[in-house]
């Protein structure tokens, strides 16, 4: 038996051999752990290491193939979230499970057992989130809500059933650096109440900052277990990826070219009833240069995008110049004719077809470049072209014949920077880059951008991953409720003072700087 | 327990397999139907699928009625390839069958190939106008083309209804709701001199089939309506526009359908009355699902969709069932190869219990 | 005089819109789940040639309805084993639903066509259905009717006061989250889908048993599509679906009175049949031109597939 004053001896969770085959991958493979109470433990790994998998087994959502899970020394099979959830265990997703059209209470209340009467559990909802500074408005409605109050929306409501386990899935990657900190506070305050919490995370400082333990995943296999006070990032690394970290070579500074793209008071109302609206962005990209926005997701970067390229136009053409030719009313197709390449953030169903075989795919955006006559298709020249594709940005697949979903997520993703860059853009846009791609690919990557900007090219990275973006980029600027702050110089700024503008607060700034230098 | 389990890649041999499947579970339920209905079921077998098509007679007569669902089928084909979901291809054909007939009845007494060659011209332009109307809504207002196309057919049939009791109705037809027969110049020429029914409408068809198959498959157009049938986003991305793919869905249905209508009334019918369509345009549209989308496919389907509307009569006169039969053979038929379809992503694996 | 051409037309407006309300609000909610099932046509094909045949044949018009609605809930049934458990297109199988009911409905129907069921009285509410002008009208309708009201108050108060119908909404709302905090979200489309069936097969049971009451191939005559289309115009609100089906119902019946009105009006009587499908189209377009109002009602997962992954 567990005795609250003294829970040492018998941990709060204990996997022994946890097996989940999908028929493609093997997510996870003989994985044991052990959680004590009040303990903050890591699971390390980068992505598509069977993490996630392995958190939905402990919650219920999908249920192993073999191996025991202990609960409290108990021997349990969880049957399904609800069952979770009534031992004591809360789950916040990486992708919420929160639904736009209700409101937080209602929300709330989706994940609480019983009936529970709405204005009494709004009561609770502000009670509690003053309790742990996580301030949500009870009766607002969720799409209308920013990205950091929806997971506080999701903690509260974990938090209101009393968890004894909470498991937090790659939480810090829709937060501001500053917010990320709020978080730690927040947790650790949980962990002296004596909540154990299982942290997702591949980001290796975080861990290091707030984690007691960890337990490193690679390719579904524990690696390691760890202190990760008593290492150092280089040594996680190497656990969590099999060797050492790559980084890139970034090249000094090259001779800036003309102007690429100009963004002249670019505003655009979203159609999208739960879109950002864009206001005023100015910015221009240069030849030679990797210019960088951070930012938030969810604060105007889907918008700024389809704006750039071409997929939703606007209205007054003057707005966006690319390679000096007023574009703001042109297609996606004119605007690639001008010069524009655009990697879009989701591969699968925008960037590729994913039933489309790999030559097919060429043909989306690389039909203008010789691969029609008379309107009809040239299937021998546009398989050349995927060939190419394949062998000069190391796509490892099947054959270009294969379609675009039977590959991996880095791999798609080399594939179709691979076809825009082929097609020699002079102005090339990327949308979160390595996004949910492993660690060696988007090294790889990283380094295309990079070799790409020395030859000579102009390139806008739009990232929610600051450390990617300092890693690359010459300048930066970052967008924030659809405006977008002045852009600095890499080397005139630092995280911190980037993570403080992407809560929107630069005029502020600019403005006490102003004072202070009068 | 069984499960369907998602398989790696989509199964190519599954994605041809499922059709036959669906054929033969339509053919089991039917032996059912039969012995429920106590018919011998084995007797009902012949009597619907082998009788119509044990002669010469009955093989001409399966070519006749596959012509007009080939041409329907293809030209919905197009748009289906594209998500245009335009049902109302039995609108589209009774419009093309009346504006073919109001050229014949115009030059009823005039001889020569300009009328046919008009009749033509005018059965597609019939089915596309009333193909646009859905395709304008979709395009400029957002209106879902499904409703839209599918409404339209009660109002063609009202139309046509209208037309054969006034404007087009035979002087000396005895107040019987139809128009004069055709003059013979606005007849399409017969394929054979043995008294067949088949004419140089299944020679349209054949080449519609063709056009069909170089469209889809060969041309950059055809491409860009796959693409949006299978990923909307990924065409907006590379820049294809979504409004011409609607026109072009659409029209290429509409116009079809309304060739097809042409070459009802100017083929077997030979005038116009309130029943223009034997109900082609919706069992073209279960022949291009069966067919996969593809052309090839769509001239057996049409075989098989022929084979059934005469069944159907068959069951009527030595079976004493409705021919209504028909369409529970279509229904079926379409039912079970949607739900066979799911084995082209899946398959079925016992589950294996959870060890502790 | 005046007062009772306004009392009829009042009436026959709201035992045409009865059918109506019944079939749209069994869609709502099952597209409230996230399921679009094209096949009303066809389930209320069922439900009215299952209706008529039983009432005819057991002389009770309950074991009729209940007859209705079970082949209604039989149809759906099948159409949400096609979608929900083999993963097969929503539209497409909508239609081969549609096809099949209409089919199947007529095939079975055929022995049916000349018989007729005796009329149902109409029950009059005593004092209420006194009142002028109104009184008949709400007051003094066959069983159905007062049924039709009585189902929408249930739904107001499903969909917007009570737990179920709040997880309902979610599901329909984003089935992979329902999913993830633990809702069964294919069994909950099941039950949705299944009441929606139920549903047309009443409203198809209405037309053979009490409107008409005789049974005619046909005779649904697109009002399964009507109702699939009212559910969009009503942009996914009960309310608004009671009064576009009146809407409809007065143009249903206004042909009837134009011609009984002996008024010599030079209309044919085929443009003035075609008026309830004219009619759709142009809600559509209305409704449709605000692509916001649209977007913020109708639900996210509104016809896509979903399977959770085991």
């Amino acid at each position: 038996m567990t005795s609250d004053s003294d829970g040492n001896q018998v941990p709060r969770l204990e996997l022994h051999g946890i097996t989940k085959i999908y028929p493609s991958v093997i997510a996870n493979e003989d994985v044991s752990l052990s959680v004590k109470r009040g303990e903050i433990h890591a699971v390390l790994g980068e992505n598509g290491a069977g993490k996630s998998t392995l958190m939905k087994m402990i919650y219920g959502v999908t249920r192993p193939d073999a191996g025991e899970m202990k609960w409290e020394g108990e021997v349990v099979h969880v049957e399904n979230p609800a069952h979770a959830r009534s031992l004591g265990i809360g789950m916040v997703f990486q992708h919420f499970s929160l639904f736009e059209t209700l409101n937080v209470v209602e929300n709330v209340a989706l994940g609480l057992p019983g009936n529970p009467d709405l204005n009494q559990l709004a009561e609770q909802i502000t009670e509690v989130s003053n309790r742990y500074g996580l301030p949500v408005d009870p009766e607002r409605l969720v799409h209308a809500l920013s990205v950091g109050e929806r997971q506080r929306v999701e903690i509260v409501r974990c938090l209101l059933q009393n968890p004894k386990l909470l498991i937090m899935d790659e939480p810090t990657s829709v937060l501001t650096p500053q917010a990320v900190r709020k978080l730690f506070d927040t947790l650790r305050q949980l962990a002296d109440e004596g909540c154990s919490i299982l942290y997702i995370s591949h980001k290796l400082d975080e861990i290091q900052e707030l984690c007691h333990v960890a337990t490193v995943l690679r390719d579904g296999k524990v690696t390691g277990d760890c202190i990760p006070s008593e290492e150092t990032p280089k040594s996680m690394a190497s656990l969590m990826i099999g060797k050492e970290l790559p980084v890139p070579e970034h090249n000094a500074p090259v001779e800036l070219g003309e102007a690429r793209l100009q963004l002249k008071r670019l505003s655009k109302k979203s159609d999208d009833p739960f879109g950002t609206e864009l206001q005023d962005i100015e910015l221009e990209v240069r030849s030679g240069e990797i210019l960088g926005i951070a930012g938030v997701s969810g604060n105007g970067q889907q918008e700024l995008l389809y704006a750039l390229s071409g997929e939703e136009p606007v209205d007054d053409a003057e707005s966006i110049v690319i390679c000096g030719k007023p574009s703001g009313r042109d297609n996606p197709h004119q605007r690639r004719i001008s010069g524009l390449g655009f990697v879009p953030e989701e591969r699968l169903g925008r960037g590729a077809v994913p039933r489309m075989s790999l030559t097919e795919n060429a043909l989306l955006t690389a039909h203008h470049a010789g691969m029609l006559k008379n309107g009809m298709i040239q299937f021998d020249k546009i398989a050349d072209f995927a060939r190419k594709c394949i062998d000069g940005y190391n796509v490892k697949c099947g054959g270009e014949e294969h379609a675009a979903n039977s590959l991996s997520g880095g791999n798609l993703q080399k594939f179709i920077m691979g076809r825009e860059i082929l097609l020699t853009p002079k102005m090339l846009v990327v949308a979160q880059p390595t996004w949910g791609v492993d660690v060696g690919a988007a090294a790889f990557i990283r380094q295309e951008l990079i070799d790409l900007r020395n030859e000579g090219t102009a390139i806008l990275v739009i990232s929610e991953e600051l450390e990617e973006l300092f890693e690359i980029s010459d300048r930066i600027a970052v967008i924030a409720n659809g405006r977008l702050s002045p852009v600095k110089n890499l080397a005139d700024t630092n995280i911190d003072e980037i993570g403080v503008w992407m809560s929107g607060m630069w005029d502020q700034e600019s403005a006490a700087e102003v004072t202070s230098h009068a | 327990m069984l499960r369907l389990e998602r398989r790696p890649e989509a199964s190519h041999l599954m994605s041809y397999a499922s059709p036959a499947i669906a054929i033969v579970l339509m053919l089991i339920g039917g032996l059912l139907l039969f012995a429920f209905l106590g018919k011998n079921p084995i007797e009902g077998f012949k009597v619907f699928f082998i009788n119509p098509i044990s002669d010469l007679w009955g093989l001409s007569e399966l070519l006749l009625k596959a012509t007009p669902l080939m041409l329907v089928a293809v030209g919905l084909a197009i748009g289906f390839r594209a998500n245009v979901w335009n049902i109302g291809a039995e609108g589209q054909l009774v419009v093309g069958g009346i504006a073919a007939s109001a050229v014949a009845l115009y030059f009823q007494d005039s001889e020569g190939a300009h009328v046919l060659i008009l009749m033509i011209i005018a059965g597609c332009i019939g089915g596309m106008s009333w193909a646009a109307i859905p395709a304008f809504l979709k395009t400029r207002f957002n209106t879902n083309e499904i409703l839209v196309s599918l409404m339209l057919v009660y109002v063609s049939q009202l139309l046509v209804s209208w037309l054969v009791h006034g404007p087009m109705m035979d002087p000396d037809g005895f107040n019987f709701p139809q128009s004069a027969m055709f003059a013979d110049s606005a007849l399409l020429p017969l394929l054979f001199d043995d008294g067949s029914r088949v004419n140089v409408a299944f020679v349209l068809a054949i080449g519609a089939l063709l056009a069909g198959y170089i469209f889809m498959f060969r041309s950059f157009a055809g491409f860009q309506m796959q693409v949006a049938g299978y990923a909307k986003d990924a065409a907006r991305y590379a820049g294809f526009s979504a409004k011409k793919m609607i026109w072009i869905g659409l029209l290429s249905g509409g116009g079809m359908a309304g060739l097809a209508g042409m070459s009802e009334v100017a083929g077997p019918m030979g005038q116009i009355t309130d029943q223009v369509s034997s109900n082609y345009g919706f069992a073209a549209i279960i022949v291009a699902f069966v067919a996969r989308l593809n052309p090839v496919g769509i001239f057996f389907a049409s075989l098989l969709m022929a084979l059934l509307y005469l069944g159907g009569e068959q069951a009527q006169q030595y079976l004493n069932l409705p021919s209504s039969i028909s369409l529970v053979f279509q229904g079926m038929l379409l039912l079970f190869l949607l739900g066979s379809d799911v084995f082209i992503n899946y398959r079925l694996r016992w589950n294996r219990e959870v060890t502790a | 005089m005046e007062s009772s051409i306004l009392t009829s037309i009042l009436f026959a407006t709201i035992v045409a819109g009865t059918p109506l309300i019944i079939v749209a609000l069994g869609q709502l909610v099952a597209e409230k789940s996230g399921v679009l099932n094209l096949g009303a046509e066809g389930m209320m094909s069922m439900g009215a040639i299952a209706g008529f045949a039983i009432t005819f044949e057991t002389g009770s018009v309950w074991l009729g309805v209940l007859g209705g609605m079970a082949a209604g809930a039989l149809m759906s049934y099948l159409f949400a084993v096609v979608v929900l458990t083999l993963m097969g297109n929503q539209v497409a199988t909508g239609l081969a639903l549609s096809i099949l009911g209409v089919g199947l409905s007529a095939f079975i129907g055929k022995s049916y066509e000349s018989e007729i069921l005796p009329t149902i009285e109409a029950i009059r509410i005593p004092l209420l259905a006194d009142i002028p002008i109104i009184g008949e009208p709400l007051f003094a309708q066959q069983s159905l009717v007062y049924f039709s009201w009585a189902l929408f108050g249930a739904i107001v108060w499903f969909l917007y006061r009570s737990r179920p119908g709040l997880v309902l909404r979610a599901v329909g709302e984003s089935p992979s989250s329902a999913h993830s905090i633990g809702y069964p979200v294919i069994r909950i489309r099941y039950l949705a889908t299944i009441f929606g069936g139920a549903m047309a097969g009443i409203g198809g049971a209405f037309l053979s048993v009490f409107y008409t009451p005789l049974w005619v191939e046909g005779m649904v005559a697109g009002r399964g599509w009507i109702a699939i289309a009212l559910v969009v115009f009503a942009t996914w609100r009960p309310f608004r679906v009671l009064v576009g089906a009146y809407l409809f119902g007065g143009v249903m019946v206004a042909q009837l009175f134009v011609q009984g009105s002996g008024l010599e009006i030079n209309i044919p009587s085929q443009f003035l049949s075609s008026l309830p499908y004219l009619a759709t189209i142009i809600v559509l377009v209305i409704i449709s031109r605000d692509q916001n109002t649209v977007r913020l009602n109708a639900p996210v997962s509104l016809g896509q597939p979903y399977r959770p992954d085991a």
